[in-house]
């Protein structure tokens, strides 16, 4: 049995939350130069060459790349072997996301009731989900998630005689509707399979996988190819002032489901797509 | 192309010269609100009572920043998604509120208020918040100061970049500008 401070977790998710906000992955600044490289719209360039910038001025100044600092996300990997002392382990999470929201300057965008609406004032408590997996590790896995994206996120139970295509037609609808109001060029997170929470959660996690990589199941990584191609036909383009680039990215993770059900969830992810990790 | 220097308050002359696409760059007094605020001016508006702020030829930026560090004028401030205050909105043109600044789409009501009082809405972009806090040069709460970042803040910007997204005369920057570049089968 492997022994873990919650200090030392505490101490973790903290530095995480200050570095997904300050510094975009090297995924990100890829995807960037990339859609550089084949934007046609010169109202598109000129906002992706603005967010380049923006991300290399966070970087610098230590300030966040979007004032947004969003609801944190933590995805965590508990060993079965791993005995956390010193505390509750959703406790230390929150703690670190305490102190990195204090101390790192970042915007305080909790309430604490969907109805009386009072800031919490340190950006607790996050969204926190465990998975339970052989060994003595415990990874982390923290994403800083805007508002404005997720509030255009949608979930559909489609018939099985729906299928593929309806499956299809769900996710371009999704880029549609979600339009400017998400920060385009958009990453989607999409769950296909399980049930309705399953699929929810697997749209989020869908999001940590690097941007740009294949999905290890072809047949996946080909139906990603073929939406992105197609969610960057609409013309929405950057900030949806017209141009080729509206996805970055869409990335689906599946489950196995009842013979009744095609649950199909699509989180809509913005450009200020900053989730940061560390093994402990 | 060019861009125009806008300064405020903003004339009726001002905003019937702008059209959807056009840069501008926006200097002066405008002012910090967004859904908290918004909730509380809009029983005043109602009631005919006066406001913490006089709205008449000012801009409205729906924007929260993020806290400034010590000896900073402000931290990060990008705009958020401006349909959420469509409600408010055409009350508070007939106050004479000249220009809003946000991201995203608008509801027909929006536009024909703009029409209607002659007002525009302008575009930043969204995410672009540690690059637009650089033309902030000072920042002051004015009012609600318990909403924090949601409390309305009075900046003093010189040169902050934004887009005409929809103009008085019915121009919509996300139509045109989408539609050259929607393909087929998309």
């Amino acid at each position: 049995m492997r022994a873990i401070h919650v200090s030392a977790i505490a101490d973790a998710v903290k530095k995480l939350c200050m570095d997904a906000n300050w510094s975009l992955e090297p995924d990100m600044l890829r995807a960037f130069d990339r859609a550089l490289g084949r934007e046609r719209s010169e109202a598109g360039k000129q906002v992706l060459t603005i967010l380049k910038q923006n991300a290399e001025l966070a970087r610098t100044r230590q300030i966040p790349y979007c004032q947004d600092t969003g609801m944190v996300i933590a995805f965590v990997e508990l060993g079965q072997d791993v005995h956390v002392t010193g505390g509750g382990l959703y406790d230390a999470i929150n703690e670190g996301v305490r102190q990195g929201y204090t101390e790192g300057y970042l915007r305080a965008s909790i309430v604490r009731s969907p109805f009386d609406r009072v800031n919490t004032g340190d950006n607790t408590p996050a969204v926190i989900h465990v998975d339970v997996v052989p060994g003595a590790i415990l990874k982390i896995m923290v994403m800083a998630k805007g508002g404005g994206c997720e509030n255009r996120s949608k979930y559909v139970m489609l018939t099985p005689a729906a299928g593929l295509p309806g499956v299809k037609e769900f996710i371009i609808e999704c880029v549609k509707t979600a339009g400017p109001d998400a920060c385009p060029p958009l990453i989607l997170g999409v769950g296909i399979g399980g049930t309705f929470e399953k699929a929810a959660i697997n749209s989020k996690k869908a999001l940590f996988r690097e941007l740009g990589s294949p999905n290890p199941d072809a047949t996946l990584n080909a139906l990603e190819q073929e939406l992105l191609e197609r969610a960057n036909r609409l013309g929405i383009g950057p900030q949806g002032y017209g141009g080729d680039t509206t996805a970055f990215g869409i990335h689906i993770l599946t489950y196995p489901c009842h013979i009744t059900s095609l649950p199909v969830a699509v989180t809509i992810e913005c450009h200020a797509h900053r989730h940061k990790e560390v093994m402990l | 192309m060019s861009i125009k220097d806008l300064r405020t308050p903003l004339s009726d002359a001002d905003v019937l010269s702008l059209k959807a696409g056009d840069r501008v760059r926006i200097s002066g007094v405008i002012y910090t609100a967004r859904d908290a605020a918004h909730g509380r001016l809009a029983p005043l508006v109602d009631k005919g009572q006066t406001l913490p702020i006089d709205v008449k030829g000012q801009i409205i930026y729906y924007t929260g920043p993020s806290p400034a560090r010590p000896g900073e004028v402000i931290g990060s401030v990008g705009p958020t998604t401006a349909s959420r205050m469509d409600k408010f909105t055409p009350a508070l043109l007939a106050l004479g509120l000249k220009g809003t600044i946000g991201k995203g789409y608008r509801g027909q009501p929006v536009k024909d208020a703009l029409k209607q009082h002659k007002a525009v809405y302008f575009g930043s972009i969204g995410g672009a918040g540690a690059v637009l806090s650089e033309f902030v040069k000072k920042a002051e709460i004015v009012a609600y100061e318990d909403l924090g970042t949601e409390a309305i803040r009075r900046l003093e910007v010189e040169g902050f970049p934004a887009i005409v997204l929809y103009d008085c005369h019915g121009g919509d920057l996300y139509q045109e500008g989408q539609k050259v570049y929607a393909r087929e089968n998309a």
